[in-house]
């Protein structure tokens, strides 16, 4: 039993449409992609689609009151909505330095969530 | 009031502002100093907390929060002064500068040199006149992105946004992943105006729907919005009557174009181009007035970051020269024209004479999509360069080098054109 898939390549803006066939969980055959690189992103997307997730969490007393945060490396592209609910929970204090670690080993997959900003204390309640 | 001068003052701390500061700096630049109306450097990129910025410019994928921290530590490194919370008033044709903020009051500073770096404002819905009532809900992209990634509010818990663009795709993920359930991405053009990258990892992961040649006609709700008529347009972008739909929100996401912000820039004589809605300036993207440059998205609106930064070092470091007196000029300009398929060209004119450098790089954009096309570049007539491109699309910028070894020979006020066309064909 073979099935049909389409993914974009976005190697480059060109995108192409690349068409795959699947037998048993594996590629088969594909077409539509214009260049080497697009095969090589193709593979890779069909078998472990990871993803960077760039969000925020919260800071008691930060001049802010969200410091933006992301995995250092890219995770598995189907836990991301689970990473969210994790660090829906997760409150640093301020003072917070660019590269601080909120999270080890998010969801067991060895890659931490790490914070992209300095963030100063509130100084005072008119600041 | 209080008064100041300064060798330089560049307004605006965003990436276009920091750059141009440190290239002046490092250039020889005394006094300078960066003017910021919000309460930290960094400008819009400290909202832009996701990932895909700098692959140019560090080799590397920054949010744009790490991106911007980068270049604040050089302006901090190189003890730049910086004016935070503090508003630009007016600026006038002999450099001087008006400003206000808390501690200081009235500010009046002369400068030798100033440069523009304001950035650029999203069109609102205003802009493009959707008819309905006026509830609360309806935002544009940018305001609900610094809602969300800084100010710790989500907006709303149904989501439609208008306008494809990279900015309107990035907040359809991040309203997704905050929980809101965002029912669709309208776009009137037939095509996306983002990256197919965009396109792939923040709808197609999330399966949320992109409707292409379709445009939001009635906006519903007396207080807040409850929903919008939706309709497919036709060739000429006009809606269908018979495809209209209502869909159930409370909250449209307006992504529908940035302009340059030139009140300043206006008010102080500067002429703007029309097509970029920007400066009109020459390669060291000084404007008519002697002594005030212009950079970043101010001038016009850039694609990647990367590009304003190349941008503005051009600008910091030719302010340097001016304020050094340091620049020979021609007797009249060149002007550069941007031909057929071609949009715009910046700079607009050649007015430099400068045999040191090896290149001037020409960034502009194509007018409409194209496959397999070439770059012409002709001076008087006649073909100067010829530059193959796989792809052109308007929402991607073109840097194309002209080489000294040409602009020397070009005859004071003459004509550079560029058009792009379909391989094969003749320029003619």
């Amino acid at each position: 039993m073979s099935k049909e898939e389409r993914l974009t390549c976005i190697n480059c803006p060109l995108g192409c449409k690349v068409d795959l066939i699947i037998e048993e969980g594996e590629i088969v055959e594909m077409s539509g992609n214009k260049c080497p690189r697009g095969k090589e992103y193709i593979i890779n997307e069909f078998k472990y689609p990871t993803r960077i997730l760039p969000t925020t969490v919260r800071v008691k007393g930060g001049k802010l009151p969200l410091v933006p945060v992301k995995t250092a490396q890219p995770i598995p592209k189907e836990r991301l909505e689970d990473a969210m609910k994790i660090l829906a929970q997760v409150e640093v204090e301020a003072p917070v330095k660019l590269g601080d670690i909120v999270v080890e080993d998010i969801l067991n997959t060895g890659v931490n969530v790490v914070t992209t900003r300095n963030l100063a204390i509130k100084e005072c309640i008119n600041d | 009031m209080n008064r100041l001068d300064y060798n330089l003052v560049v307004i605006g701390g965003g990436p276009a502002g920091l750059a141009a500061a440190y290239e002046a700096k490092e250039e020889g630049v005394e006094d300078i100093l960066i003017i910021e109306r919000d309460f930290e450097l960094g400008g819009i990129l400290q909202q832009c907390i996701h990932n895909g910025f700098g692959l140019h410019e560090f080799k590397e994928e920054l949010t744009g929060p790490e991106y911007a921290d980068r270049f604040i530590k050089m302006v901090v490194e190189k003890k730049i002064d910086v004016k935070l919370n503090t508003m630009v008033l007016e600026v006038t044709d002999d450099k001087r500068v008006y400003a206000v903020n808390k501690d200081d009051g009235m500010l009046e500073i002369q400068a030798q040199a100033v440069i523009l770096a304001m950035g650029c404002r999203e069109r609102t819905r205003e802009a493009i006149n959707i008819p309905g009532t006026r509830p609360a809900g309806v935002m544009t992209a940018g305001t609900a992105q610094r809602y969300v990634n800084m100010e710790g509010y989500l907006p709303g818990k149904e989501v439609v946004i208008l306008g494809s663009g990279d900015i309107g795709l990035i907040m359809a993920r991040r309203m997704h992943l905050e929980g809101a359930e965002v029912e669709a991405v309208l776009e009137l053009l037939p095509y996306s105006g983002g990256l197919p990258r965009n396109i792939v990892q923040c709808l197609d992961d999330f399966e949320i729907p992109l409707k292409l040649s379709h445009t939001v006609v009635e906006i519903h709700g007396k207080e807040r919005l409850e929903g919008i008529t939706v309709a497919q347009v036709d060739d000429n972008l006009k809606p269908i009557k018979e495809t209209e739909e209502y869909i159930k929100c409370d909250t449209l996401l307006l992504s529908v174009g940035l302009i340059p912000e030139n009140e300043l820039s206006e008010e102080a004589g500067v002429k703007l181009d029309n097509k970029t809605g920007g400066p009109l300036v020459n390669e060291n993207r000084e404007t008519n007035i002697p002594g005030i440059f212009a950079c970043g998205n101010v001038l016009h609106v850039h694609d990647l970051v990367d590009y304003v930064t190349q941008e503005s070092r051009i600008a910091g470091k030719s302010a340097a020269k001016y304020i050094i007196g340091n620049v020979d000029r021609r007797k009249e300009e060149i002007n550069l024209t941007a031909g057929e398929n071609v949009s715009y060209i910046v700079p607009q004119k050649l007015e430099i004479k400068d045999n040191e450098r090896k290149r001037v790089d020409l960034y502009m954009r194509g007018s409409k999509p194209m496959e397999q096309v070439k770059v012409v570049i002709s001076a008087g007539g006649e073909e100067i360069m010829s530059l193959k491109e796989r792809h052109v699309e308007p929402a991607e910028m073109l840097v194309k080098p002209l080489p000294q070894n040409f602009i020397k020979d070009l005859a004071d006020g003459s004509e550079v054109r560029v058009d792009i066309v379909r391989e094969g064909e003749d320029d003619e």
